[in-house]
């Protein structure tokens, strides 16, 4: 199976590690990832809160690529994902005013959960498991842009999606039912407002830990860096310890294939995952 | 921030509003789901309820000055659940683009700042460039010591690159940002 693959601006940078994961699992699973040629960035939410027209437009330039490769596109960062949906639709409507090639719309774009969440590729993960991460309890932490709004991202249960629970489980970890999946991190508010990331984000603990979680899992490099990077920031301020990892959903699916490279992703995190992951065999 | 208390309807701007977000806010009831789901409604002067009754008022000057535009994080999750299908945080970045073409000075400059310099990042390189980015961004608000710490942190992890990647094709990008707003 050959997919195209859209990495965008994060995963090329401060979370290299979701892409090197995201590769080390497609390689297991016999998915060959091909890199849109000349991708540009999807505009994030720079683009449109100040400009709508510069945010389907450097969106669609990545659809045309896409378009022309004529393979799935998989977009593992959920704003890519949501920006690029966004400028699809866009173009169906009207293509005529972004370019004056034909858009038919052929390459499907997928997120990372529902892509290792299909059917196809589900049986593949259970059966590259060789060790299960038995008593490893997280909490499936999707955030906004992969889910919101439906209108856009085609999610089917944006209030409540189990694509991650699903492949968290086929990976035999305990998931953590909490009512905090889509809730928001605050987003791109982390470098001129911290205090609010701070605010979200350490409500976003506070359930966790609630929920019996020892790490979260999420497939966001935002949410990501914001759980991760501002965590001991939250436990200063509040005068609480978390210690809660933040795991990108790959590493954990590459950790439990038994797939080397994880141990030189976690040092890239800032809340060490290796004691937790020692603690249950798993380091 | 409480709005005066004798108003004048005027209907020119929920017009304005109407044809650039292409948004009906019109159909808005008050039923306040929008607000009640609001993760930043803590942080905001208006709710985005009184928002949309505000549009419907014709209080452009409120609106275009307030915190609550900049504040929205663009979670999209009352654009979910509004009952009236109306694209809420689509609402707001029209405030925030018109916010931007009336020079209003923006309640929250320094998320201005931030997206310019995300903007300028990308203009110049086709791609996003972190550490420059941030870069421009401390240019511009003189904060140099704000997450100082968290920078050398993310530079002992190798998290930041210190070379752009850049698209080959930077005209095809550059083109994107030279293009006029239309209509």
């Amino acid at each position: 199976m050959e997919v195209s693959y859209y990495p965008g601006c994060s995963l090329h940078g401060m979370a290299a590690e979701y892409d090197e994961s995201i590769r080390s699992v497609c390689r297991s699973l016999d998915v060959a990832l091909a890199e849109l040629a000349d991708w540009n960035c999807c505009g994030a939410s720079s683009a449109h809160f100040l400009d709508d027209d510069l945010a389907v437009g450097l969106a669609a330039r990545n659809l045309l690529i896409a378009e022309r490769e004529g393979r799935e596109l998989l977009i593992p960062c959920a704003a890519c994902f949501q920006r690029l949906k966004h400028a699809d639709k866009q173009l169906r409507k009207e293509a005529g005013r972004w370019t004056a090639e034909p858009y038919q719309g052929k390459a499907r774009l997928l997120h990372v959960n529902e892509f290792f969440d299909r059917p196809e590729l589900i049986q593949g993960v259970r059966r590259k498991v060789k060790r299960p991460l038995a008593g490893l309890a997280g909490v499936a932490y999707y955030g906004c842009l992969s889910q919101r709004p439906p209108k856009v991202t085609d999610s089917r249960q944006p209030e409540n999606p189990t694509s991650m629970d699903d492949l968290l489980r086929a990976i035999g970890m305990e998931v953590r039912p909490w009512s905090y999946k889509t809730d928001c991190c605050g987003g791109s508010l982390a470098v001129a407002r911290t205090d609010l990331v701070r605010k979200l984000s350490g409500d976003l603990f506070e359930a966790a830990v609630e929920a019996g979680a020892q790490c979260v899992v999420t497939d966001c490099p935002l949410c990501q860096s914001n759980l991760d990077s501002r965590q001991a920031e939250i436990e200063a301020e509040r005068s609480k310890r978390y210690g809660l990892p933040v795991f990108y959903v790959t590493e954990l699916m590459a950790l439990a294939f038994g797939e080397d490279g994880a141990d030189r992703w976690w040092k890239r995190h800032f809340v060490d995952p290796r004691p937790l992951l020692r603690s249950k065999g798993l380091a | 921030m409480a709005v005066s208390a004798a108003i004048q309807p005027d209907s020119a701007f929920l017009a304005i509003m109407q044809s650039h977000s292409g948004e009906k806010v019109s159909r808005c009831y008050q039923c306040r789901k929008c607000t009640n789901g609001c993760p930043l409604a803590f942080a905001m002067d208006f709710m985005p309820n009184q928002v949309m009754r505000m549009i419907e008022l014709g209080l452009r000057d409120e609106l275009l000055g307030c915190k609550t535009i900049w504040v929205c994080a663009s979670c999209q999750t009352c654009t979910t659940r509004c009952p009236n299908q109306i694209d809420i945080a689509h609402v707001m970045d029209a405030l925030r683009q018109l916010s931007q073409e009336a020079g209003i000075p923006p309640a929250e400059p320094n998320v201005v700042k931030f997206h310019q310099a995300v903007l300028d990042s990308i203009r110049r390189h086709g791609r996003l460039f972190e550490l420059g980015m941030v870069a421009g961004y401390k240019l511009a608000t003189r904060q140099w010591t704000a997450d100082a710490r968290l920078g050398w942190e993310m530079f002992t992890k190798g998290k930041l690159e210190f070379f752009p990647g850049s698209v080959r094709a930077k005209g095809e990008v550059r083109a994107l940002f030279d293009k006029k707003r239309k209509g």
